[in-house]
């Protein structure tokens, strides 16, 4: 059971191993890879948002000089079968059409053909010469519409998973959760608030675009240089996508310049696999911003119902939400976690979840922080916001009546361990921004968030240097700082100073298997891994130390870094510190390495509590974010810079969400504004410091206490935007973004009512 | 097309470089140069991870034509560190933990650098609105502006 307790390193604030090579210029990241010989990749993209491909001709592009190679559908095996692992998920037939359509584009954007030619200009001008045949369709772009009886159909094989009977349809998939009674109790209820809630297709914006280079030896092994939250899963489902095996497939992790779980999935590798293997030279493919835009990502436009029903001192007697997800061409929208997220942080005796994961021609919805959770919650938060001012209730005590605490059953199934939404709040409501009245005429709001975490497989290994250096080699793509983490929690283990620990990422062939970055799962699971590889060195040193000494290993302790005889031990040696050990274990018996693999459990639950005052100009409808607070249970923070800059980045994602971001279509299904200037993410100007306070309930499954911290701060800025906004204008705005033209639109409609 | 001959100065040191003339500076840094520490975000100067210094202004390299770089000096972030001793604005950006990935802070450090040069005193809203020509999604700039802000406080303090 972890306490809070005193640490030497976790806790500090010490500069990140890979800091310099990021400040200089020197790391490399997806698109820096350059092989001798090497020749670029690029990729037709369909026009239409659907349309039937009857002819795919490359012969006029083969023609040009310095073009070598032109593929498309047929090039890919047919009828892949399996599951994709990690946390996507998805299936791997669904997978490798999305990334090279067959018989249908099902987007704008969709691929449909690519080229290998000398220089990337030149392919680019090369796909101009590769001949196209579509049959144009009708496309179906919102899940409203596709969900009526009679759409238009992205799929026609796709039935209802669990009621293919009833024929085909654009619902994938239909969730369903239910306690209690709910409709008792609506009728106990004094209060009930009811309304519709729809949240806009957002990109996860990584700066980064997608890039890979491959490399086909004569054997038929290729190499892979990417960028990618997790290469283990890459190495997968790019053999799943070729029918290759995994053991025929090196995939090397480059730096990452952003994910947000948009890089927890493949679009270039498989193509780029096949162009080498036609033209027997390294292919670099690299995405320009607007294929970025166009082809991946983004996450679930949704409608959210949402009903909730209280007394009048604050006790919710029901619940009902109502979440329909685009999952874009292919199913697997995150409306399971959006279901599942949506009453987390409440102590619910009745409620109703249902979602349904519906198909629209869109890029097939990728994971995105928090998958699924900041729309439902954004709808569940705003109707709290709602039900709070029905009872004359301040919003943080109404959330207080109804907390979840541990041994609460959570509305989701299990049983809360230690959890820290209460903590949240009761810091929220002495918080010195909250306890300071909002300025005349500005907005305040407030808002929960909740991340489940996970635990998944993670593998470590630890090895000293016979300078005492201590090597840390693992397999989570570090995005954000996690080799940071790793060296304070081996030097914390190992009881060393943090300077002489590196950590590296290594590849697939040079570490044991690690699932994506992603999930808040990097710094519990293989940082559990790593402290676990460290346990193991100090039971080889204790060996060595014994043998040194002459005694069993059982009379050592480790200590501050150091070998000592047990209290008891009556024997006269100086203790032997890790550089001591490490120095000799040539003569001890051999080098000194430690290990772990683990698939780890109990992730705990993240919690979040955020409050805003924001200011509504009424004559532009310009929301400015005056002051944001971030308050959230890191468990233990490892690093807390790093934990604060989770906290910082994942409030101003979601703010531009609630803000500015969306995907703007037209009638045909073109996106409109598949750039920075026209998709418009936060900017500095745009936003003031985040405050933030962590929150420290130490996780029980980790031994130093540490959850997740990644997802959860993306969540309740989207419902503390539409609170705040509301509490300015004196009437709610339900749907996102609050951009100034709609929030003008709303003022006018209002003032005419 | 013919390649086009370019004499420029990268970093104080003279350099050659032969253009595709449809090649921007961006390009020509990465591809013939072999200089790949300043990024590409988006090629349509929105993002500013490609910021170089030419002749000490701030500008977007995805937006020049290598061509157009004949007889100027180019910074880039490559030539912010003086030998093996880092910049105050990169040890700053260290110190505060103003990056979580790292691909826009080439961009940052060069744009903070042009900053500085010109404004040695700058305040937190200066300081965000020059800086708005730079896209970070990690952080949220909190601790960017951090970092600006002691950055300049340490160079005041050498002057």
């Amino acid at each position: 059971m972890a306490e809070a307790r005193d640490y030497r390193a976790i806790g500090t604030r010490p500069v990140r191993p890979d800091g310099v090579d990021k400040v200089t210029g020197r790391a490399n990241f997806g698109a820096d890879m350059n092989l001798p010989n090497m020749i670029h990749g690029k990729v037709l993209r369909s026009p239409h948002a659907h349309a039937r491909i009857k002819r795919v001709d490359g012969s006029r592009a083969l023609e040009m000089p310095g073009v070598y190679a032109v593929i498309s559908g047929a090039d890919f095996p047919s009828g892949a079968e399996g599951e994709i692992s990690g946390e996507g998920g998805g299936t791997v037939s669904d997978l490798a059409m999305n990334i090279m359509a067959r018989d249908k584009a099902l987007y704008h954007g969709h691929a449909v053909a690519a080229v290998a030619a000398k220089t990337a200009f030149l392919a680019e001008t090369a796909l101009e010469l590769i001949d196209v045949e579509y049959e144009v369709l009708p496309p179906v772009l919102d899940v409203d519409v596709a969900m009526e009886p009679g759409a238009t159909l992205v799929n026609e094989n796709q039935r209802t998973r669990g009621n293919e009977s009833a024929g085909p349809s654009n619902i994938a998939a239909v969730t369903k959760f239910e306690r209690g009674d709910p409709e008792a109790g609506f009728a106990a209820a004094d209060v009930v608030v009811e309304r519709d809630y729809r949240v806009p297709t957002a990109h996860q914006g990584y700066i980064e675009p997608h890039a890979c280079t491959a490399s086909l030896d004569e054997q038929g092994r290729a190499t892979v240089w990417c960028c990618t939250q997790g290469h283990f899963d890459v190495r997968s489902m790019t053999a799943g996508v070729l029918g290759k095996s995994v053991g025929e497939i090196k995939v090397i992790p480059s730096e990452i310049g952003g994910g947000f779980g948009g890089k927890t999935v493949i679009y270039l590798e498989p193509l780029a696999v096949k162009l080498s293997e036609l033209t027997g030279r390294p292919v670099k493919m690299v995405m320009s911003r607007e294929e970025v835009f166009r082809a991946t990502g983004p996450t679930s436009a949704s409608h959210c119902k949402i009903k909730v029903g209280a007394k009048r001192d604050g006790t919710i007697t029901a619940a009902t939400a109502w979440l329909a997800y685009e999952a874009g061409a292919y199913p697997g929208a995150p409306v399971g976690p959006g279901c599942m997220s949506v009453f987390a942080p409440y102590d619910l005796e009745n409620f109703r979840i249902e979602g349904f994961d519906v198909l629209v021609n869109k890029p097939k919805a990728a994971a995105y922080r928090a998958p699924g959770a900041p729309q439902s919650m954004h709808a569940m938060e705003s109707a709290m916001d709602e039900l709070a001012r029905g009872i004359g209730m301040d919003p943080i005590d109404l959330r207080l009546e109804n907390c979840a605490d541990e041994g609460t059953q959570a509305p989701y199934g299990p049983v809360y361990p230690p959890i820290g939404i209460r903590k949240c709040l009761e810091a929220a409501k002495v918080h010195t921004n909250y306890t300071t009245p909002k300025a005349e005429g500005t907005g305040r709001g407030i808002a929960a968030g909740f991340w489940f975490n996970i635990g998944m497989q993670s593998s470590a290994e630890v090895r000293l240097s016979e300078d005492g250096t201590v090597t840390v080699m693992e397999g989570s793509p570090d995005i954000g700082g996690s080799r940071a983490s790793m060296c304070l929690m081996a030097a914390e283990t190992l009881g060393v100073p943090y300077d002489v620990v590196r950590a590296h990422v290594g590849d697939t062939e040079s570490t044991g298997f690690c699932n994506v970055t992603g999930g808040s799962r990097t710094t519990f699971a293989t940082g559990l891994a790593v402290v676990q590889a460290c346990e193991d060195i100090i039971a080889e040193c204790k060996q060595r130390a014994a043998a040194t000494w002459d005694v069993d290993a059982d009379q050592v302790d480790w200590t501050e870094g150091e070998a000592i005889p047990k209290p008891g031990v009556n024997i006269d040696v100086q203790p032997l510190s890790l550089a001591d050990i490490a120095g000799s274990m040539g003569r001890t018996g051999g080098p000194i390495l430690g290990r772990a693999s683990l698939n780890a459990q109990g992730a705990g639950a993240g919690f979040s509590v955020n409050f805003a005052d924001v200011n509504v100009d009424q004559e532009t409808g310009k929301v400015d974010i005056l002051s944001f607070t971030a308050i959230q249970d890191a468990g233990t923070a490892i690093h807390p810079s790093y934990v604060e800059g989770q906290m910082q980045g994942g409030a101003v994602q979601g703010l531009g969400w609630a803000l500015n971001e969306e995907y703007i279509y037209d009638d045909n299904g073109v996106m409109e504004n598949a750039g920075f200037l026209d998709y418009r993410v936060p900017v500095a100007s745009d936003m003031p410091m985040i405050d933030t306070q962590i929150i420290e309930v130490p996780n029980p499954s980790h031994p130093y206490g540490v959850r997740g911290v990644g997802e959860t701060p993306i969540v309740a800025p989207l419902a503390v935007t539409s609170n705040a906004v509301s509490d300015a204008l004196g009437f709610r705005i339900s749907d996102l973004p609050l951009s100034p033209p709609r929030v003008l639109a709303a003022i006018d409609a209002h003032e005419e009512d | 097309m013919s390649k086009v001959h370019v004499v420029t100065s990268v970093n104080g040191e003279p350099r050659e470089m032969l253009c595709e003339p449809q090649q921007s500076l961006l390009e020509v840094l990465r591809d013939e140069l072999g200089m790949t520490g300043t990024k590409e975000g988006c090629a349509t100067g929105d993002c500013g991870a490609c910021s170089v210094m030419i002749d000490g202004r701030l500008v977007c390299s995805c937006l020049m034509l290598g061509v157009e770089a004949e007889g100027v000096d180019i910074t880039t972030i490559e030539g912010i560190a003086e030998g093996s001793t880092l910049h105050p604005v990169q040890r700053k950006f260290l110190e505060h933990a103003a990056l979580q990935c790292g691909i826009c802070t080439p961009g940052f450090i060069v744009a903070t650098k042009a900053l500085l040069d010109r404004n040695p005193d700058p305040d937190e809203r200066t300081i965000r609105y020059w800086l708005a020509g730079n896209l970070c999604r990690c952080t949220g700039y909190d601790k960017i502006v951090r970092a600006v802000q002691d950055a300049a406080a340490e160079l005041a303090h050498e002057a």
